[in-house]
C-alpha cells in the first residue's frame, strides 16, 4: 500500500476494484464503510454484487477479467474532459504521451462493449473519480490473479498517476495483501529474484553485499516462482524441495497437476503446524509452532512491522520454525548462531536491509513502525512518495485489454471465479480447526438464479463442477450476487478443492496465476 | 492549526484545542472523569450521564463527553454537587442489575464496580423491579447477559458504525427499553457477521465470549498483545492466556485496527490447541509416517539435501516459504535456501 | 351578498356527526334548489368542541351548537325565512339567556383570536379562501426583503417557540443562518406529543397555509431551501390538510421553483412521526427523519448549527411558525405590543379537566389563569371546588391556588415550577388526589421517554414506584426527601427535555401540596379519598337501619350487625371496594 488504512477515512473517492474488501479484509472494509458513512464517496468495480456494492455510490458490474478495458476507459473520460492533474504529470509522469494514445481507443463505448459495464455509468465514474480532490483506489487479488495481472495493476497506477493522487495523505493505492505476512516475506526476500528489501540478485553489488554478510559465495541467477517450480517439477528438473507453512495442493491452481508434481519429487520437505494435504505428500514432516507460540514481526499491508509475541508454552516436540532453520543449517555444517533468537535475527535483517534499517524490538515495542524506515531515529513513513518518485515509479505503462486465457464456450459455458470468504482464510488450516467451522463447514458455491433455473438446480443441491482440468464436487447458493454466466467458489474446503478447476495460465511478468476467470460446466449431482 | 482556548478545571488553568470535549481536556491533563458510554472513535451518545460535571453558569450539569469546551470555561469534575448525581446514577444501576458479582465474569474488571467503589456507593436505596432476562446462547462464540446490560448502547454504536452490521437496536422504550437485536432475534438470523467487537466494548459483563466462561478471573488472566495470524490488515489484538491455554481475545487499541477485528481474529484462534496439531517430527516409511526423534529427522533431511546438492546442484532444490510465518523465519529461510541449498528457486504465495 | 353555511369539520366535530350534518344541508338545498342561493362550506375548528358539531351563518355570525342532522330542514327553513333557530343557539351558563353570535359568547370574550383567526372561517382545503382573507401577502413582503431584515423583524417582534423551550425564534433563525452549508432545512414540528394537547392539530386542519407561509418565511430567511412537516400520524385529517395545501401551493406557484418571481424555491414534505412524547424533542425528531429510533443526542451542538443530516436546520413548532404571518402583516412593533415584556403575542391552550367551558382558548400572554379558568372557561364543573392547574403537559407543574393570579408567561411559568410547554391546561378539583396525579403524569412519562438515557429510565420508575407505595400506604417520610432528591437530580443530570421535565409534577405537588403527602404517609389517609388502599368505611350508626342489604352485598364479608341494629365494618376485612357505600338505601356509609 503505498497509504496507510486509516488514510482511509480521509480520502474523498473509494475506488474499489477486484477486492471483496468486506469478506477477505474486514477490518479496511470497516473503514471504507465509516468512510461512506462520513458522507465519503465509493465506487465499486466488481462483476458480483459484493456487500460493498450496497454502499457504493456507482458499481460497475464488469465482466470478469476486463478490468483493463475498465480502467483505460476511465483514463480515456478522465483525459478527454481535462479532469487529470497536469501539473502533477508534468513534474512525475514519464511516458505520458504514448499512454494518452493506447487510451485514445478506448472510449467508454467501446469499454462499454468490452465491459459490459454502461458507457454512461463509465463517464460517471471517471466524472467522480477525476474531479475528487483526494482519491483512492483499492484493489486485491481480483485484480492481480490474471494472466493479465501485472498489466491490470499497471493499469492503476496510471489512473492514480494521472489524477496526481500519489503522495499525498488520503490518496495512493492500496493493493490488500491476503495473507497476514505476504508483505514481510516478499520484503524478507523469499522471492526468486529479490533479496530482502527488494535488492536484486543479479545486482553485481548486492550481490556480493550479502557474500559478504553471510561469508559464502551466492547464486547468481534468479530463480524459480511457485509456478514454475510445479512445472519445473514436472519436467523432472526439480529434485527437492523444502515447504515451510505452505499448502499448494489446495491454494495452488490445477491442483492436480500440483499433486502430479509433488508426486514426481524425489524428496519433499514439509514443515507446518498440521498435516496438510501437501504435507501428506512429504518424506519428512517437522512439527512446527502457531504464532502464539513464538517471538516474531509480521509486515501487515501497509507496511507495517509489529511483533508476534509468545502467549503460551508449547506443551508438544513442536519447535519455532526459525529455530528448525537453524538447526537444519547447522545440521548441515554450518554455525549458525542467534543466541539472542528472533530478536536477534531482526538486528541483522535491519543491518542488510536498508528497508528495515531502523527496526529495532525495543522500537516496536510501542507499537508497530511502517517501512520506509532507514534508521534507528526515522519515525517510519505513513505513506510513499512523499517527496515525488524515486525515478521510474510515476511512469505511464501503456496496458492493453486481452481476453483471458479460457473463456467459457459451448463446452464448459460458465467462469468460474474463485475468491475468500468471511468466516474461513485461504486453505483452511487454521479457521477450520477452530470455533469458525461452526459458521460455516462446506463449500456453497454461488449462481445466479437464471443459471441454476437452465440446469434445473435449486438452492442447496449439490453439483458436480467440471473443468478441462478436473472437478469437484459441492453444494450450491442461488444468489443474485454473481452474475449471469458465472460462478463463484472459495478454496476454504478440502472437500471441495477448488483448484482441481482453476487453470495454471500465469501472468507473463510476475507469473501469477489466473484464479479468477476459467470455464467451467455444471451438473447436478447423481444426474 | 486549531486555536487553543483556556479552560479552568478545578481551579487550574489548562490551554487546550477549541475543539476538545470538556473529557478530552480533562484526560490528557491527568484529571480522571468516569465514563461508561464514551467510546472512543464511536459516536458520542451522552446517554450514560456518568461524566456529568458542573459548569459554571450552566443551569444544568452537563456531560462532559459531550461538551465542548469553550475560552474562559471554569469546570468542576468532583464538586459535591457532581458527586451526588453521580452516585445516583450508580445507585439507579445498579438497582436495575444483576448483582451477583461473586461469579460474575467481570468481576474486577468492570466499570460499574470501579466507579462504585470510587463512590462509596454500596447499596441502593431503590428496591423495585428489577429486569431478568435469560441469559441468550444463541450463537457459537458469546452469551448474551441482558440482565447486567447497562444501556450504555456501546455495542449498538460500534456494530452499526464500524461493522456496519446493524445487528442491535434499543428497543422499547422507557423503563423497558433493552438493547438487543432487532425483534429480539436470534443472532445466527440477523446480519451479525460475529467480530466480537460488540463483547469487547461492553462495559460490563452482558456480553461475554464463551470460550472464557468459568475459565478465570479476569485478575488470573494474562493478556499478551500480538498480531492476528490470518490477513494481511495485521490487526493488534490481546490473547487472553490461563494456564499456558489460550481462552479468548481482547481489543488492544495500539495498531490501525484501532481495537477492531473480524470474526477469525476474535474467534479464530482455537486452531492453536486443535488435537490435529502435529506434536513429533514425521518420516515416512513405506508410505506411512512414523514417529522420529528431531535428531534423526534433521540427520536424514541434511543427508538427502546433501546428496540432492553433489549429484544435481543448488538448481535442482527449490523452497516454498511461508507468508504466515514471521519475518524473521522467512529471512532465515531464504538465508537457508541461498545460503545452505544454493539456490534463487525461493517464492511463497504472495500472488495467492 | 351569497348567504354562507359554514359546517366544522374539525376532528372533534366530526366525531360527533358533524358530517352528517355536512351531507344531510347538502342535500337539504339541493331538494329546495337552493344550492345557488346559499354557500355550504366545510370549515376548520372554532375551539368550542364541547358545543359541536358547530354551524355558522354568515354575514349574521348565528353560532349555532350541537346541531343534529334531522334539525337541519328546520334550519333551513329559518335561513328561509330569515330567521334565528333559537333552540341552536349558545345559552348562557347564567341567565340561561341565548346568545347569538360568538363573540357574544364568555367562552370568546376573553379571548385574543389572532394565530386561530381564520379557524371556523375559511374552507382548510381552499387556497383561495386563506388567499382572500389576506393570506400569503406577507410572505409577498417577505420576499421583497433582504434575509437578514426578516430576521431582524422576527427578533424584533419578540416571538418566542411555542413548542415549549420559548426559545426567541429570531435568534434560532439568527444562528440557522450563520453557518455556510450546502443544505439547511426547516422543520416544522407537528409531532404535538403531548396527549391532552391538540393546538398544532387544530391549526394545521384549519389553516395549513399558515404554516405553509410561516415556513417558507423561516427558509427564506436563513437560505434553506427545504422544508419538513415532522406530523403524528395520528393526526390523518391534518395530514390530508396539509398534503392538500402543499399540492395547491405547489400549483399556485408559493412552493416549488422561483416562488412569486424572487428567485427563491422552496418545497416541502411530509414525514410521518412515530407517535412518542420523546419524537417531539427537535433532536429525537431529526434522528427520526433520517431514518434512526427517534433518540435524543446531545446539545450542543444546536440543530441550527448541525441538524439534519449534519446540516443547519431550524425546527419551529406549528404555532410558533403560524405567528410568522401575523408579525408581517401587522408589522413588529405592532405585534410587540401583545404581551408581556418577555413575552409576546398570544398562546393557544388546550383547555381540559373539570372545567365547564373545554376547548382551545387563543389569550394574550400575560394573562392571569384566574382569567382563564374561571371568566374563559367558566369555572369548574359542578360547583366543585378548584384545586390545582397543570399546565405545560404531562412534565409541567401542578400548580395550587396561590398562583391564580399569577400572569401566564414564560418566565413566570418557570419561577413557578412550571412551564408553558405544549399549552395543555388541565384543571382539577377538589375530588382529586395529588399524589395520584403526579403518579399519572409520571407512569405517562416514563413509558414515552427513549430509555437512552439512565436518569431518566431508571431514574422516573423509581420515583413512580415511591408514589406508588405511598399511594398504597406504605410510604415513609424520608421518602418525600427521596423523592425529592431524586427528581432534581433527575431534572439536573438527564440528556434531554424530557428526563430534564418529568419529574416536575412531582417537585410541584410536593412543594405546593406537601401536607396532601404527608397526610398519605403519616396519617394513612388520602383527603381526597382516591386512594383505594387508604381508604375506610365506617357505618353512620344514627343513619344505619340495620336492613343488612350492605352484609349482603359485601364480597369480602366484612359486615357484621344485627336486624335492625346498627351495623360495623371490620376494617381488617374490608377489601375497600366501596360496594356497601354504593347500596346502603340510608346513605349511612360513608369513608372516614
Ligand atoms: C420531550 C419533549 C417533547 C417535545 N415535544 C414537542 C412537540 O410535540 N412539539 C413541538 O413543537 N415541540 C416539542 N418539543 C420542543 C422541541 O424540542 C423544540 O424545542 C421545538 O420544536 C422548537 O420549536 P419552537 O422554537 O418553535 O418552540 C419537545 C421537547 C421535549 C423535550
Ligand atoms: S459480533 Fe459484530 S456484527 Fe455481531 S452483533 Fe457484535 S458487533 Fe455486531
Ligand atoms: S450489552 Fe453491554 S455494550 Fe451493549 S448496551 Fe448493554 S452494557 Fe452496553
Ligand atoms: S431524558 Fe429520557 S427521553 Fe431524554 S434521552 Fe434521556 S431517556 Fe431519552
Ligand atoms: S460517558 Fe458521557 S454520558 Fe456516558
Amino acid at each position: 500500500m503505498t497509504n496507510s488504512m486509516n488514510e482511509i477515512l480521509e480520502t474523498d473517492v473509494m475506488f474499489a476494484i477486484g477486492t471483496n474488501t468486506t469478506e477477505a479484509h474486514p477490518v479496511t472494509g470497516y473503514r471504507i464503510k465509516q468512510a461512506v458513512r462520513n458522507g465519503k464517496k465509493l465506487i465499486v468495480a466488481d462483476p458480483r454484487k459484493i456487500e460493498l456494492v450496497k454502499y457504493a455510490d456507482l458499481w460497475l458490474c464488469h465482466r470478469p477479467g476486463t478490468d483493463i478495458a475498465l480502467l483505460n476507459g476511465l483514463a480515456h473520460v478522465i483525459l478527454r474532459d481535462g479532469l487529470w492533474d497536469e501539473e502533477f504529470v508534468n513534474e512525475h509522469g514519464e511516458g505520458f504521451e504514448e499512454f494518452k494514445s493506447a487510451v485514445e481507443k478506448y472510449t467508454p463505448e467501446r469499454a462499454a462493449e468490452i465491459t459490459g459495464v454502461d458507457a454512461e455509468l463509465i463517464e460517471q465514474a471517471a466524472h467522480m473519480y477525476g474531479s475528487a480532490e483526494k482519491a483512492t483506489i483499492i484493489y486485491a487479488m481480483g485484480i492481480t490473479q490474471h494472466t493479465t495481472g501485472t498489466n491490470n495493476v499497471m493499469a492503476i497506477a496510471n489512473l492514480s498517476i494521472l489524477t496526481g493522487n500519489v503522495g499525498k495523505r488520503g490518496t495512493g493505492v492500496a493493493p490488500l495483501r491476503g495473507q497476514n505476512n505476504v508483505q514481510g516475506a516478499c520484503d524478507m526476500g523469499c522471492l526468486p529474484n529479490y533479496y530482502a528489501s527488494y535488492q536484486k540478485v543479479d545486482d553485481k553489488e548486492i550481490n556480493n553485499k550479502f557474500e559478504q554478510a553471510w561469508n559464502v559465495a551466492l547464486p547468481k541467477e534468479p530463480g524459480l516462482t511457485v509456478t514454475e517450480m510445479i512445472d519445473s517439477v514436472y519436467r523432472g528438473k526439480l529434485k527437492g524441495m523444502y515447504i515451510m507453512g505452505e499448502n499448494p495442493m489446495l491454494s495452488d491452481p490445477d491442483s492436480n497437476k500440483v499433486k502430479k508434481s509433488l508426486q514426481a519429487l524425489e524428496f519433499l520437505v514439509v514443515q507446518d503446524i498440521f498435516l496438510t494435504e501437501t504435507a501428506r505428500f512429504a518424506e519428512v514432516v517437522l512439527p512446527a509452532v502457531t504464532s502464539v507460540e513464538k517471538e516474531g514481526t509480521f509486515t501487515n499491508t501497509e507496511r507495517r512491522i509489529q511483533r508476534v509475541r509468545q502467549a503460551i508454552k508449547t506443551e508438544s516436540e513442536a519447535k519455532p520454525d526459525w529455530q528448525i532453520i537453524i538447526d537444519l543449517a547447522n545440521k548441515m555444517n554450518y554455525s549458525w548462531e542467534y543466541p539472542g533468537g528472533p530478536e536477534q535475527v531482526m538486528e541483522e535483517i535491519a543491518k542488510l536491509s536498508p528497508l528495515y534499517g531502523g527496526i529495532s524490538y525495543s522500537r516496536l515495542e510501542k507499537g508497530g513502525i511502517q517501512w520506509p524506515c532507514p534508521t534507528r531515529n526515522h519515525p517510519g513513513t505513513m505513506y510513499l512518495h512523499a517527496d515525488g518518485f524515486t525515478r521510474d515509479k510515476g511512469k505511464f505503462h501503456s496496458v492493453e485489454y486481452l481476453p483471458p486465457a479460457e473463456e467459457p464456450d459451448e463446452e464448459y459455458p460458465l467462469m468460474l471465479s474463485t475468491g475468500r470468504m468471511l468466516y474461513h482464510f485461504h486453505t483452511g488450516t487454521m479457521s477450520r480447526r477452530s470455533q469458525m467451522e461452526e459458521l460455516r463447514s462446506e463449500e456453497l458455491m454461488m449462481m445466479h438464479p437464471a443459471d441454476a433455473r437452465e440446469n434445473s438446480i435449486k438452492d442447496e443441491d449439490r453439483v458436480q463442477v467440471e473443468s478441462r482440468r478436473g472437478k469437484v464436487s459441492t453444494k450450491v447458493q442461488v444468489t443474485d450476487h454473481v452474475p449471469m454466466g458465472v460462478v463463484f467458489m472459495t478454496f476454504h474446503y478440502r472437500e471441495t478443492p477448488t483448484n482441481n478447476l482453476t487453470i495454471a495460465a500465469v501472468d507473463p511478468i510476475c507469473k501469477i496465476p489466473e484464479l479468477k476467470v476459467c470455464a467451467v460446466r455444471v451438473n447436478k449431482a447423481g444426474a | 492549526m486549531v486555536d487553543k482556548v483556556k479552560v479552568n478545571i478545578n481551579g487550574n488553568d489548562y490551554f487546550v484545542p477549541e475543539n476538545y470535549t470538556i473529557l478530552k481536556a480533562a484526560e490528557e491533563n491527568g484529571i480522571d472523569i468516569p465514563t461508561l458510554c464514551y467510546e472512543e472513535g464511536l459516536p458520542i451518545t451522552g446517554a450514560c450521564r456518568m461524566c456529568v460535571v458542573e459548569v459554571r453558569g450552566a443551569r444544568k450539569l452537563m456531560a462532559a463527553c459531550a461538551t465542548q469546551v469553550s475560552d474562559g470555561m471554569e469546570v468542576l469534575t468532583e464538586s459535591e454537587r457532581v458527586v451526588e448525581a453521580r452516585r445516583e446514577i450508580l445507585r439507579l444501576l445498579i438497582a436495575n442489575h444483576d448483582l451477583r458479582c461473586l461469579t460474575c465474569e467481570r468481576n474486577g474488571d468492570c466499570r460499574l464496580q470501579d466507579y462504585c467503589y470510587r463512590y462509596k456507593v454500596e447499596d441502593t436505596p431503590y428496591k423495585g423491579e428489577v429486569k431478568d432476562f435469560k441469559i441468550i446462547t444463541d450463537n457459537p462464540f458469546f452469551i448474551r447477559d441482558y440482565s447486567k446490560c447497562i444501556k450504555c448502547g456501546k455495542c449498538v454504536s460500534i456494530c452499526a458504525e464500524v461493522n456496519g452490521a446493524h445487528v442491535y437496536e434499543f428497543i422499547n422504550r422507557g423503563f423497558d427499553t433493552k438493547v438487543t437485536s432487532a425483534f429480539d432475534d436470534p443472532l445466527p438470523e440477523t446480519t451479525c457477521t460475529f467480530c466480537g467487537m460488540c463483547i469487547n466494548v461492553c462495559p460490563v459483563a452482558a456480553l461475554v465470549e464463551k470460550s472464557t466462561l468459568w475459565k478465570g478471573r479476569p485478575w488470573e488472566v494474562k493478556k499478551v498483545t500480538t498480531t492476528c495470524s490470518y490477513c494481511g490488515v495485521g490487526c493488534q489484538l490481546k490473547l487472553k492466556v490461563k494456564d499456558n491455554t489460550i481462552i479468548g481475545v481482547a481489543a488492544d487499541k495500539s495498531g490501525s485496527n484501532l481495537g477492531h477485528l473480524c470474526s477469525k481474529g476474535q474467534f479464530g484462534w482455537d486452531y492453536v490447541h486443535s488435537k490435529d496439531r502435529l506434536t513429533h517430527p514425521l518420516i515416512k516409511r513405506e508410505g506411512e509416517f512414523v514417529r522420529v526423534t528431531w535428531e534423526e529427522a534433521l540427520n536424514y533431511i541434511a543427508g538427502r539435501f546433501k546428496d540432492i546438492l553433489s549429484q544435481w546442484g543448488g538448481r535442482a532444490l527449490a523452497g516454498l516459504s511461508s507468508a504466515k510465518c514471521t519475518n524473521e523465519e522467512n529471512y532465515l529461510f531464504q538465508k537457508f535456501m541461498r545460503v545452505v541449498l544454493q539456490t534463487n528457486n525461493i517464492d511463497h504465495c504472495a500472488r495467492l | 351578498m351569497k348567504k354562507e353555511i359554514l359546517v366544522c369539520q374539525g376532528s372533534a366535530c366530526v366525531s360527533s356527526q358533524s358530517r352528517d350534518v355536512y351531507d344531510a344541508l347538502e342535500s337539504e338545498l339541493k331538494v329546495r334548489g337552493l344550492e345557488e342561493k346559499y354557500s355550504l362550506k366545510p370549515t376548520g375548528c372554532h375551539g368550542f368542541c364541547e358545543q359541536g358539531p358547530i354551524v355558522l351563518i354568515e354575514p349574521e355570525g348565528y353560532f349555532y351548537c350541537q346541531v343534529k342532522d334531522k334539525q337541519v330542514p328546520k334550519l333551513v327553513d329559518c335561513l328561509q325565512e330569515g330567521s334565528v333557530y333559537e333552540e341552536l343557539l349558545y345559552k348562557s351558563s347564567e341567565t340561561q339567556e341565548p346568545l347569538k353570535t360568538r363573540n357574544e359568547i364568555p367562552f370568546y370574550q376573553k379571548q385574543k383570536r389572532l394565530v386561530l383567526q381564520n379557524c371556523g372561517l375559511i374552507d382548510p382545503e381552499s387556497i383561495d379562501d386563506y388567499i382572500n382573507s389576506g393570506g400569503y401577502s406577507s410572505l409577498q413582503k417577505v420576499l421583497s426583503m433582504e434575509p437578514d431584515e426578516v430576521i431582524k423583524e422576527v427578533k424584533d417582534s419578540g416571538v418566542r417557540g411555542r413548542g415549549g423551550g420559548g426559545f426567541p425564534t429570531g435568534d434560532k433563525w439568527y444562528y440557522g443562518r450563520q453557518p455556510q452549508a450546502d443544505k439547511k432545512y426547516i422543520i416544522c414540528n407537528a409531532e404535538e406529543s403531548d396527549p391532552g394537547a391538540f393546538i398544532d392539530r387544530s391549526i394545521l386542519e384549519c389553516d395549513p397555509h399558515r404554516v405553509l407561509e410561516g415556513m417558507l418565511t423561516a427558509g427564506y430567511a436563513i437560505g434553506a431551501c427545504e422544508g419538513f412537516v415532522y406530523i403524528r400520524s395520528e393526526y390523518p385529517l391534518a395530514v390530508k390538510r396539509i398534503y392538500s395545501a402543499i399540492s395547491q401551493a405547489l400549483e399556485k406557484g408559493y412552493l416549488g421553483k422561483n416562488i412569486m418571481n424572487s428567485g427563491f424555491d422552496f418545497d416541502v414534505q411530509i414525514k410521518q412521526g412515530a407517535g412518542a412524547f420523546v419524537c417531539g424533542e427537535e433532536t429525537a425528531l431529526i434522528e427520526s427523519i433520517q431514518g434512526n429510533s427517534g433518540m435524543p443526542r446531545p446539545r450542543p451542538p444546536y440543530p441550527a448549527e448541525k441538524g439534519l443530516w449534519d446540516r443547519p436546520t431550524i425546527v419551529n413548532n406549528v404555532e410558533t411558525l403560524s405567528n410568522i404571518p401575523i408579525i408581517f402583516d401587522k408589522g413588529a412593533s405592532q405585534y410587540a405590543r401583545i404581551g408581556t415584556q418577555q413575552s409576546k403575542g398570544t398562546k393557544i391552550f388546550a383547555l381540559t379537566g373539570k372545567i365547564r367551558h373545554t376547548g382551545l382558548v387563543e389569550v394574550p400572554m400575560g394573562i392571569t389563569l384566574r382569567e382563564i379558568i374561571f371568566e374563559i372557561g367558566g369555572g369548574i364543573k359542578d360547583d366543585k371546588k378548584f384545586k390545582a392547574v397543570q399546565i405545560g403537559g404531562p412534565s409541567g407543574g401542578c400548580l395550587s391556588e396561590g398562583y391564580l393570579d399569577f400572569p401566564v408567561d414564560y418566565d413566570s411559568l418557570i419561577d413557578a415550577g412550571a412551564m408553558m410547554g405544549s399549552g395543555g391546561l388541565v384543571v382539577l378539583d377538589e375530588s382529586t388526589c395529588i399524589v395520584e396525579l403526579a403518579r399519572y403524569f409520571l407512569s405517562f412519562t416514563r413509558m414515552e421517554a427513549c430509555g437512552k438515557c439512565t436518569p431518566c429510565r431508571e431514574g422516573n420508575t423509581r420515583l413512580l414506584e415511591i408514589l406508588q407505595r405511598i399511594i398504597e400506604g406504605e410510604g415513609k417520610m424520608e421518602d418525600l426527601d427521596r423523592l425529592e432528591t431524586l427528581s432534581r437530580n433527575i431534572i439536573d443530570t438527564s440528556l434531554c427535555g424530557l428526563g430534564q421535565s418529568a419529574p416536575n409534577p412531582v417537585l410541584t405537588t410536593l412543594q405546593n401540596f406537601r401536607g396532601e403527602y404527608e397526610k398519605h404517609v403519616k396519617e394513612r389517609k388520602c383527603p381526597a379519598g382516591v386512594c383505594q388502599a387508604l381508604l375506610s368505611y365506617k357505618i353512620i350508626q344514627e343513619n344505619c337501619k340495620g336492613c343488612g342489604i350492605c352484609m349482603k352485598h359485601c364480597p369480602a364479608g366484612a359486615i357484621t350487625g344485627e336486624k335492625n341494629q346498627p351495623h360495623n365494618i371490620d376494617a381488617d376485612v374490608c377489601a375497600k371496594c366501596g360496594e356497601c357505600v354504593d347500596k346502603c338505601p340510608f346513605g349511612a356509609i360513608v369513608p372516614g
